[in-house]
């Protein structure tokens, strides 16, 4: 990588400048629709940069010799490499060096959490304590410039090889995974258990924050590389990853994401009206359930708590506001400060008239006589010390306890692994939770069969499951070529 | 894919479908269900597979008109295409030599009896099976029952096939004369919750195969969740068929009406 830095060119630019002008340029403002519009609409709420935004954001990036974003980089994207195209108006050619270690490059500038990964080390952040330059947005303005150019380049593919090999799921780490692999030279096909490609991409992030059509360029272009899609199959179910290798595929790479909604077994839980963020995202934006001709019925709430701090639970609690809700709550039992959700998407949710009931936990659902929840009753915390996570835990102050009307409740504190996999393969080492246990490599206890993403960390965030994706990629053709 | 292959109507409301689907032909099992989709804008629904032919490559589903989803499906025609089929899902029924077991079936329910009824005789039980309809025109499947059943006794609401009464009048009747080893009940939730009452009062083990409302049926929604022995259980992962004695039958009847008001507004759609 730091050989691309003493290219003739890169040289020339860095001498445009100054690093002191380059430093004193204030970071750049991501355009936004205005809250009080966008929460009623399914519109993208961040509508990105323009190109002068971007050519003027791209000049703060110094360049630096020892580039460390690029370590804060799940899948180590070449970040000072494509920012330096975008500075000296090569936009295609910035997409093209995103596309040569990220297989869904618009996803990431969008949903990834630039702020604790390669914005977090930053020269700027790091050295100067400035802000960070705006890697993510920068990210997303090549990408999308690309898509919208008409001139979308399909990454060099080396000559097929002959091998075929089997991905379990559509999601982030599977179609990450399919691209490095196609790269190679391999015959990727990727089974898919729902009807649509993308898995979570899909059915889990909500059109404003990431809309369809960008997912599905990023597919259309996987399909380009030669990666074969086959939906409504459920490997394990439908055919076995016995019946793979015996239809001549030499590796399997499971994907198959995270399954089982976590509830919290708390008293009235299964009320009408009270259901997990998985099953509240996929009804609205897999089923579009919220269109008047989509046959899913969907409810849309006057009252509505969401039970979590994560990013799906900012997801979910934006989506109750965009349905119409008259009041749209996150219902979180630590601090603000201890939210895991990206602080853009806090932010937006408060901008939005999101309230946040935080140092509340839910103990009980009351419900009518048809079986409707009505109220739900609130016990109230405070902090006491860091726990196990290092988050400092949340304690029960005794008879603090509040009840509150609500008509919809979203629970949003987890998932558990899926467990069509782990249960259907004989001998496939799992742990205790239902993960599959697998090396540095990606590689599970059958030589194989590798995994990588929810199935694998049980629960984390679309670009380490994209990295996973990459792992495996190398390790799976190392494997093969042995 | 997923062609329709062939199609008879067996009541007003019901109607038999043969669908191409030669994966879930060959690994399909008694028990298992497939979630299928009509049109773009259709809903995933369960149905419990009926029957499967793996050389042909074909299975069988049963389905009755109730809701918008089920309507757009038993108006598709042999030729026609279902826009989404997949499975099998759910665990398949466990089967052994129990001894004598009683199949009580209702309605549409019966349709996915057959292949249990039929793997329960293959492993040399005594099968009795007990098929309710309300009246004479919506009693199906009798014939291919009574192949695999060493008794099919048939209860009607007006007594115009069979005797008169419900399905539990029928499984006491066996229980009252002969030693019964398990019961197995597929039918309306209301069915198998006083199917459940009768067979606990004799202590006789019972399973029941449920049918809950489902988005993805893979175990990623947990629309389906119902409480069993005071557990949240998923119907699509852990069941469908369960310990009908630990079933909270009242809960899974209200979580069934969830989205009454929801459905009724919508079937404008198919009228």
């Amino acid at each position: 990588m730091a050989a691309d830095r003493n290219v003739a060119w890169r040289e020339d630019l860095r001498k445009t400048m100054s690093n002191k002008e380059r430093t004193s340029i204030p970071r750049v403002q991501m355009n936004e629709l205005n809250a009080g519009y966008r929460a009623r609409v399914r519109e993208e709420v961040n509508q990105g940069l323009t190109k002068e935004q971007a050519l003027v954001e791209a000049k703060r990036c110094l360049d630096c010799p020892n580039p460390t974003c690029m370590q804060g980089c799940p899948v180590s994207i070449n970040i000072p490499g494509f920012i330096k195209n975008i500075e000296r108006g090569e936009i295609l050619e910035a997409a093209k060096v995103l596309k040569e270690t990220s297989a869904l490059p618009a996803v990431c500038g969008r949903v990834c959490p630039q702020e604790k990964q390669c914005e977090s080390q930053c020269f700027y952040k790091q050295k100067l304590k400035k802000e960070a330059v705006a890697i993510g947005y920068l990210e997303r303005f090549a990408a999308d410039y690309e898509r919208d150019s008409g001139h979308v380049s399909v990454p060099e593919i080396k000559e097929k090889n002959g091998m075929k090999i089997a991905v379990v799921g559509s999601g982030p780490a599977g179609l990450s995974f399919a691209g490095d692999m196609a790269k190679k030279g391999y015959s990727v096909t990727v089974f898919e258990a729902l009807h649509e490609i993308g898995g979570v991409l899909k059915y889990g992030i909500p059109e404003f924050r990431l809309p369809n059509r960008v997912v599905d360029v990023e597919i259309d272009n996987l399909s380009k590389m030669g990666v074969l899609f086959m939906k409504d199959c459920i490997v394990g179910k439908t055919i076995s990853v016995k019946d793979l290798e015996n239809e001549g595929f030499k590796g399997v790479f499971v994907a198959s994401g995270a399954g089982l909604p976590r509830f919290m077994n708390i008293s009235g839980e299964n009320l009408i009206g009270i259901m997990s963020s998985n099953e509240y995202l996929t009804r609205v934006n897999l089923m579009d359930a919220s269109n008047p001709e989509s046959d899913t019925p969907i409810y849309k709430g006057h009252n509505v708590a969401v039970i979590g701090g994560g990013n799906t639970a900012m997801d979910s609690v934006r989506t109750a506001l965009r349905l119409g809700a008259d009041r749209a709550m996150i219902v979180y039992r630590r601090s603000e400060e201890e939210m895991p959700a990206r602080l853009e998407e806090v932010k937006h949710a408060k901008e939005e008239g999101v309230e946040f009931l935080t140092l509340h936990n839910p103990i009980e659902y009351i419900g009518d006589e048809k079986g409707r929840v009505t109220k739900m009753r609130l016990q109230k915390m405070e902090l006491g010390e860091p726990d196990a996570s290092g988050r400092r835990s949340p304690i029960e102050i005794p008879g603090a306890i509040e009840e509150i009307d609500v008509d919809e409740v979203i629970v949003s504190v987890g998932v558990s692994p899926n467990p069509l996999i782990p249960n259907s393969v004989e001998g496939l080492e799992v742990t205790p939770k239902g993960t599959i246990v697998v090396n540095e490599g990606m590689q599970s206890s059958i030589p194989m069969l590798f995994a990588g993403g929810d199935i694998v960390r049980g629960g984390a965030t679309v670009i380490l499951a994209m990295g996973d994706g990459r792992s495996a990629a190398a390790a799976m053709d190392l494997y093969l070529k042995k | 894919m997923n062609k329709i292959v062939s199609k008879e109507k067996f009541s007003e409301n019901v109607v038999k479908l043969e669908v191409e689907a030669p994966l879930i032909a060959k690994s399909r099992k008694a028990g298992h269900f497939v979630i299928v989709r009509v049109g773009e804008k259709g809903e995933r629904i369960p149905l419990t597979i009926a029957a499967a032919d793996a050389e042909k490559g074909t299975i069988t589903l049963v389905i009755q008109k109730i809701g918008v989803s089920s309507t757009k499906l038993c108006s598709l025609n042999v030729g026609d295409e279902i826009t989404d089929l997949v499975g099998p899902l759910g665990k398949a029924t466990h089967i052994e030599n129990f001894g004598t077991v009683v199949c009580a079936g209702g309605g549409v329910g019966v349709a996915p009896l057959l292949p249990i009824v039929e793997a329960l005789k293959k492993a040399g039980n005594r099968v009795i099976t007990v098929l309710a309809a309300r009246n004479k025109d919506l009693v199906i499947l009798e014939d291919q029952m009574r192949k695999f059943s060493d008794e099919v006794i048939v209860m009607t609401d007006d007594g115009s096939s069979g005797k008169k009464g419900l399905v539990t009048n029928g499984i006491e009747e066996v229980i009252n004369r002969e030693k019964v080893d398990l019961c197995v009940t597929i039918g309306p939730a209301i069915m198998m919750k006083f199917v459940s009452l009768l067979t606990k009062k004799y202590e006789i083990p019972t399973v029941a195969s449920l049918n809950t409302i489902m988005v993805d049926g893979t175990g990623m929604c947990g629309a389906c969740r119902i409480t069993v022995g005071g557990k949240t259980k998923f119907v699509c992962v852990d069941g469908p068929e369960f310990d009908a004695h630990q079933v909270d039958f009242d809960e899974m009847l209200m979580r069934l009406g969830a989205y009454k008001e929801e459905e009724q507004a919508d079937m404008y759609k198919v009228r």
